[in-house]
C-alpha cells in the first residue's frame, strides 16, 4: 500500500472516517436534536464532494489494479455524493415529523454512499462484491428504519432476503468467471481468454449470473418483484435515496464490468439484454397504469426507467456505439436522479402520519392551493414522460440515439411506444392536481421546498443547456476502454 | 447580443416576456391579467408585421435566419437554427394574428384561474411560432411536443364537461404520432450527420426504401395532427370540449402544424417517397373531404359540425399539397390560412352564442336572425366563406387546389379532383342546413327572445377576421406573391425527383 494508493481512494476514505466519527459523536447529541447529526453528515458529504472535484481529471489505478480513479468514477461519485446531500434534505424534516429521528439514519446513508463510490471505482470483481455489500447492507437497515411500523419492517426484511439472494448470484457469477479466466481483475479478462472454446461458455454463464445479480439491484424485470413493496414500505426519504443511488450504483457496476471485460460476449448476451430491456420497459410501464398509490407508481416508474437505461446498455459491445452507450446511460442517470429527487420531495411534502396522503387522489386541488409545488410536480412528470421542456426529453433522445446507432431500431420502437403508455399515468397525476377539486395540504418544510425548486429549475434549464452535461458524460467514459 | 434582436427570435419569444409579467400580477386582478396578455400578443403581432417588412417575397430561400451551435459534443450536431421563407411566413402571421383575437374572446368567457389561462395561452403561442420557424429537427421536435402541454391544460382545466377525457385523448393521440417521428429524426441525425433542415435537404441521397420508412414515420405524426382520415377521432372531442379560444387556436393554427410539417419536411426531405406516396395521400385526402362533409351533415351540435367540417377542409389542403405542382401547393397554403380564419371565426361565433345560452344544440335555436340581426349577418358571411362562395376567401383556395389536383401528374388521375369537388357542394348543404336551423324559421323558444345582439368587444374580435376573409376573396395576389417563389422552388425539386425516379 503506497501513498498513491491511498490518494486514489482519499475521498472515500474521508467519507468512511467521518461516518465512523459521527457514529460516536451522535451518542452525545441529545435526542430530539438529531438535526445536528444531519448537518454534520451533510457537511461531510460537502467536503468529500469538494475532494472529489479537486481530484477530477486525475487518472490512476491503485492496489494492484483493483481500484481505479478515472473520469467515469469521478462522474458517478459526484452523482452519489449529490444524492447523499439531497437524501439528507429529504429526510431532515421528514424523520422528525414521522417520529423516527435517530442519528444512525445519516451515518448509514454515508456508509451506503461510500459503497456506491467504491462500486464506481472497482476494477476487480472481488472489489465489486465488497462494494455491493457495503452499499446494500445500510440500505436494508434504512428500509426498516420506521420500525415498529409493520410495512417498514416488511420492506426491510424483503429487501434483505432478495438482496442477499441477488448477491449470491453475483458471487457465483464471479466464481465462474474466475474459473474460466483464472483472474478476477477486469483487465485480465481479455477477448482471447473469452474466445477459447473451453472457457467461453463458463465465462458466459458467469457473466449472465452477474447480470442477474445486478438485475435485482437496478430492478429490471423479471427481477423486480421486491421493488414496489420495498419502495412503498420504506420511509419515503429512504425510498427517494434508493431509487436514485442504488440504481445508479447497479448500473455503474454493470457498465464497468461489461464494457471493459465482456465485450467479446456481445453476441451471446445481446439477445438476453435486448429481452431484459424490452420486458422491463413494457412491464414497468403497463403495471404502473393501474397504481393508485404514488409511491408504488414511482416504484414502477423507476423499474421502467431501468429498462430505458438498459436499452442503451444493449450496445455495450458495439465498437461504434459503446462510448455512447456509457455516456448516454450516465447522462440519463443524472437526468433521472434530478427528476426523481424532485418528485420524491413533493411526495414527502404531501405525506402525513400513518402513511396517509400517499394516494394519487390526495393530490386533488394541489394546483390551486400550492401552484408552485404543483407546477414543479408537473415538470417532474413531464420529464419522466420525456416531454419538453425538460431534461427527461434530452436524456431519452440520447438513449434512443444510442439504440439506433447500435442497430437496435426495434428496441427503440418499443422504447417510444412504452414512453407513450407512460404518458397516461404520469399525466394522470397532473390531471388530479389541476383538474380535480380537493383539499391537498403540504407540510411546508423549507428544505423540501428548496429541493423541489432547485430540481425543477435544473430540469427545465438544463434541457436548454445540456451541452456541458453532455460533454461531462462523454468525457467520463474515455478511459474506460 | 445581436442575436436577441433577430426578428424571428423576437416574434417567437416575446410572449415569454408577457408570461413573466403575468406572474407578477396578483390573481384577483383579472382585468389587469387580461390586458397584459392582450397587449403582449398585440406587440407580438406588431413584431411579426415588422418581420414581414424585412421579408423579401421574391427570394425563394430561407431568410432572416441564424444558425448557432447548440449541442456540438459527443457526435451531436444540433444547432439552434431558425429561418423563414414563403412556405412559413403566412402561417407565422396567422398565429400572431389569431392569438390576440382569441385572448380578446375570453374576456368574459374565462372567469376562473385567469392567470394560468393566459400563461398557458402565451406559452402556446411560443410553441406554435417556434414550430413554423425552427430549421433544426431537434429544435422543431421540442417546439412540436411543447405545444401539447399548454393545449392539454387549456382543454383539461377550462373545457367542457368531458374535458379530462378529451385532454388526455388529445395528448396521447398526438404523442403517438410524434414518437415515431422522433426515431426518424434520430436516424437522420445519425446517418446524415446533421439535424439542420436546409443541410439535410441539400445533402439528400437517402436510399429509396429507407426514404419510404422515414416518410411514413413523419407522415404519421403530421397526419394525426392534420387530422387525415382515419386518424381524426381525437379532433371532435378536443374541439368540442376545448374552451372557445382553445378551439380557435386548435383549428386555426395547431392543425396547420400538421400540414406545414408535410410541406416542410416530408416533401423536401423525402422527395422520391413523396412522389411515390402522392396518389395514396390524395386518396386519403379525398376520403377525408367526403367523410368529413357527410359526418358534418349528421351533427346536431354546432361546434361538432364545425369540428367535422375541419376534417373535410383539411382534406382539401392535403389534396393540394400532394398534387405536387405549384397551383396545388399554393392553393393549399392559402387554404391553410383560409381555414384558420374562417373556422376560427366560426368557433368564435359559436362561442358567443354558447356564452349566452349555454347550449349549442340546433334544436334550442331557430329564428335568431330576428333577435340578433348583426350576429346573423356576420355568421352568414363567415358561413359562406367556409363553404367556398366566390368572392370570399374559401373559394380562391379550393378552386386553386382543385385546379392543381386536376392537372397533377403525381396524383395521376383527374378523378380525385372530381370527387373532391363534390365536397364543395356537400359543404354548402351542411352549412346552409345549420344556418337555416339556427337563424331562420320562427323565433319560438322563450329563452331566445331575450338574447342580446353582439357587443362592441365581440364585434372587434370578429371584424379583423372578416376583413381578411373579404380581402383574400377579392384580391389574393399579395398572399400568392409571398409564397410563389418558395413554392416554385419546391415544385421544381419535386419535379426533378419524379423525373429521376423514371430513369
Amino acid at each position: 500500500m503506497t501513498q498513491s494508493d491511498l490518494y486514489t481512494i482519499l475521498p472515500n476514505l474521508a467519507l468512511v472516517t467521518w461516518a465512523c466519527v459521527l457514529l460516536l459523536v451522535d451518542l452525545f447529541i441529545p435526542k430530539g436534536r438529531k438535526g445536528i447529526t444531519a448537518v454534520l453528515s451533510a457537511a461531510g458529504f460537502a467536503v468529500v464532494l469538494g475532494l472529489t472535484l479537486a481530484h477530477a481529471g486525475v487518472e490512476q489505478t491503485a492496489f494492484h489494479g483493483m481500484v481505479v480513479l478515472d473520469g467515469f468514477s469521478t462522474f458517478l461519485s459526484v452523482l452519489f455524493l449529490a444524492s447523499g446531500l439531497l437524501g439528507i434534505a429529504l429526510a431532515y424534516g421528514y424523520v422528525k415529523r414521522m417520529n423516527i429521528e435517530r442519528g444512525e439514519y445519516y451515518v448509514l446513508m454515508m456508509f451506503s454512499v461510500s459503497g456506491m463510490i467504491l462500486m464506481a471505482q472497482a476494477t476487480d470483481l472481488i472489489v465489486v462484491f465488497l462494494a455491493l455489500e457495503l452499499l446494500s447492507i445500510p440500505l436494508y437497515v434504512l428500509a426498516a428504519f420506521a420500525r415498529p411500523r409493520a410495512e417498514s419492517e416488511e420492506a426491510g426484511l424483503k429487501y434483505f432476503l432478495l438482496g442477499a439472494f441477488a448477491t449470491g448470484f453475483v458471487v457465483y457469477g464471479v466464481a465462474l468467471v474466475f474459473g474460466a479466466t483464472g483472474t478476477t481483475a477486469l483487465s485480465g479478462i481479455t477477448p482471447d481468454v473469452l474466445s477459447s472454446p473451453s472457457t467461453h461458455y463458463l465465462a458466459m454463464v458467469g457473466a449472465a449470473l452477474i447480470l442477474i445479480g445486478f438485475g435485482f439491484k437496478v430492478a429490471a424485470v423479471p427481477f423486480h418483484m421486491w421493488t414496489p413493496d420495498v419502495y412503498q414500505g420504506a420511509p419515503t426519504s429512504v425510498t427517494g435515496f434508493m431509487t436514485v443511488g442504488a440504481k445508479a450504483a447497479g448500473f455503474a457496476a454493470l457498465l464497468r464490468i461489461f464494457v471493459t471485460a465482456f465485450p467479446a460476449l456481445d453476441a451471446d448476451l445481446v439477445p438476453v439484454l435486448w429481452g431484459l430491456s424490452a420486458l422491463t420497459m413494457v412491464v414497468g410501464n403497463l403495471v404502473a397504469i393501474s397504481q393508485t398509490n404514488i409511491k408504488r407508481l414511482l416504484a414502477y416508474s423507476s423499474i421502467a426507467h431501468a429498462g430505458y437505461v438498459l436499452m442503451a446498455f444493449v450496445s455495450f459491445g458495439k465498437a461504434a456505439a459503446k462510448a455512447d452507450a456509457v455516456a448516454s446511460a450516465l447522462f440519463y442517470l443524472v437526468a433521472y436522479a434530478i427528476t426523481m429527487f424532485g418528485a420524491w420531495a413533493v411526495v414527502i411534502a404531501l405525506e402525513k402520519a400513518e402513511g396517509r396522503g400517499l394516494e394519487i387522489s390526495d393530490y386533488a386541488g394541489l394546483g390551486k392551493r400550492k401552484p408552485f409545488l404543483a407546477a414543479a410536480m408537473t415538470v417532474f412528470m413531464l420529464s419522466l414522460t420525456g416531454l419538453p421542456p425538460t431534461l427527461g426529453l434530452v436524456g431519452k433522445f440520447y438513449l434512443f440515439r444510442t439504440a439506433i446507432e447500435g442497430g437496435f431500431v426495434g428496441l427503440a420502437v418499443i422504447g417510444v411506444i412504452t414512453s407513450l403508455i407512460s404518458a397516461y399515468y404520469y399525466l394522470r397525476v397532473v390531471v388530479v392536481m389541476y383538474m380535480h377539486e380537493g383539499p391537498a395540504e403540504t407540510s411546508g418544510e423549507s428544505w423540501l421546498d428548496l429541493t423541489t425548486a432547485v430540481t425543477a429549475v435544473a430540469t427545465v434549464v438544463l434541457s436548454f443547456l445540456p451541452a456541458a452535461l453532455f460533454a461531462l458524460a462523454s468525457g467520463a467514459v474515455l478511459k474506460l476502454f | 447580443m445581436n442575436f436577441l434582436m433577430n426578428p424571428l427570435i423576437l416574434v417567437t419569444f416575446f410572449p415569454v416576456v408577457g408570461v413573466l409579467a403575468l406572474l407578477f400580477v396578483p390573481g384577483e386582478r383579472k382585468n389587469a391579467l387580461r390586458w397584459v396578455a392582450l397587449v403582449t400578443s398585440l406587440v407580438t403581432f406588431g413584431l411579426s408585421i415588422w418581420m414581414l417588412t424585412l421579408f423579401h417575397a421574391g427570394n425563394p430561400e430561407l431568410q432572416l435566419g441564424f444558425k448557432l451551435p447548440w449541442i456540438q459534443v459527443a457526435g451531436w450536431n444540433i444547432t439552434f437554427a431558425m429561418g423563414i421563407d414563403g412556405l412559413s411566413v403566412l402561417l407565422v402571421l396567422l398565429t400572431t394574428f389569431l392569438t390576440p383575437i382569441s385572448i380578446l374572446s375570453t374576456w368574459t368567457a374565462v372567469e376562473e384561474r385567469v392567470k394560468e389561462f393566459m400563461v398557458f395561452f402565451l406559452l402556446l403561442e411560443v410553441g406554435m411560432t417556434g414550430v413554423f420557424l425552427a430549421q433544426d429537427l431537434f429544435l422543431f421536435y421540442i417546439f412540436w411536443e411543447f405545444t401539447l402541454i399548454p393545449m392539454y391544460f387549456l382543454i383539461g382545466i377550462w373545457g367542457g364537461p368531458r374535458r379530462i377525457y378529451a385532454a388526455l385523448k388529445f395528448i396521447l393521440y398526438t404523442m403517438a404520432g410524434s414518437i415515431l417521428m422522433l426515431l426518424a429524426i434520430l436516424w437522420l441525425g445519425i446517418n446524415q450527420g446533421t439535424f439542420s433542415v436546409p443541410d439535410l435537404i441539400a445533402k439528400g441521397g437517402i436510399p429509396a426504401n429507407v426514404q419510404m420508412w422515414l416518410f411514413l414515420a413523419f407522415a404519421l405524426a403530421f397526419a394525426i395532427k392534420v387530422p387525415m382520415w382515419p386518424l381524426h377521432s381525437w379532433l371532435p372531442d378536443a374541439h368540442v370540449e376545448a374552451p372557445t379560444a382553445g378551439s380557435v387556436i386548435l383549428a386555426g393554427v395547431l392543425l396547420k402544424m400538421g400540414t406545414y410539417g408535410f410541406l416542410r419536411f416530408n416533401l423536401q426531405l423525402f422527395p422520391q417517397a413523396t412522389v411515390k406516396a402522392a396518389p395514396w395521400m390524395a386518396l386519403l385526402a379525398v376520403i377525408g373531404i367526403i367523410y368529413g362533409a357527410a359526418v358534418s351533415y349528421a351533427q346536431k351540435d354546432v361546434k361538432k359540425l364545425v369540428a367535422f367540417s375541419s376534417v373535410s377542409h383539411l382534406g382539401f389542403v392535403m389534396l393540394g399539397l400532394f398534387a405536387l405542382n405549384p397551383q396545388g401547393i399554393q392553393g393549399s397554403i392559402l387554404q391553410m390560412i383560409n381555414h384558420g380564419v374562417s373556422t376560427g371565426a366560426l368557433f368564435l361565433l359559436v362561442g358567443i352564442i354558447y356564452e349566452r345560452r349555454h347550449t349549442r344544440d340546433f334544436d334550442a335555436f331557430g329564428g335568431l336572425w330576428k333577435i340578433m340581426p348583426l350576429y346573423g349577418a356576420l355568421f352568414l358571411i363567415v358561413a359562406l366563406s367556409s363553404m367556398g362562395l366566390p368572392g370570399l376567401n374559401g373559394f380562391v383556395g379550393e378552386f386553386t387546389i382543385l385546379l392543381g389536383a386536376f392537372g397533377s401528374k403525381a396524383i395521376g388521375s383527374p378523378w380525385f379532383a372530381g370527387i373532391g369537388a363534390a365536397g364543395v357542394i356537400m359543404a354548402a348543404v351542411y352549412i346552409l342546413y345549420m344556418y337555416q336551423r339556427m337563424f331562420l324559421g320562427p323565433l319560438d323558444k322563450d329563452e331566445n327572445k331575450k338574447l342580446k345582439d353582439l357587443n362592441w368587444r365581440e364585434i372587434v374580435t370578429i371584424v379583423p377576421l372578416l376583413i381578411v376573409i373579404v380581402w383574400i376573396g377579392l384580391y389574393p395576389k399579395p398572399f400568392f406573391d409571398l409564397m410563389a417563389p418558395a413554392v416554385g422552388k419546391l415544385a421544381t425539386a419535386l419535379q426533378a425527383a419524379s423525373v429521376a425516379m423514371l430513369h
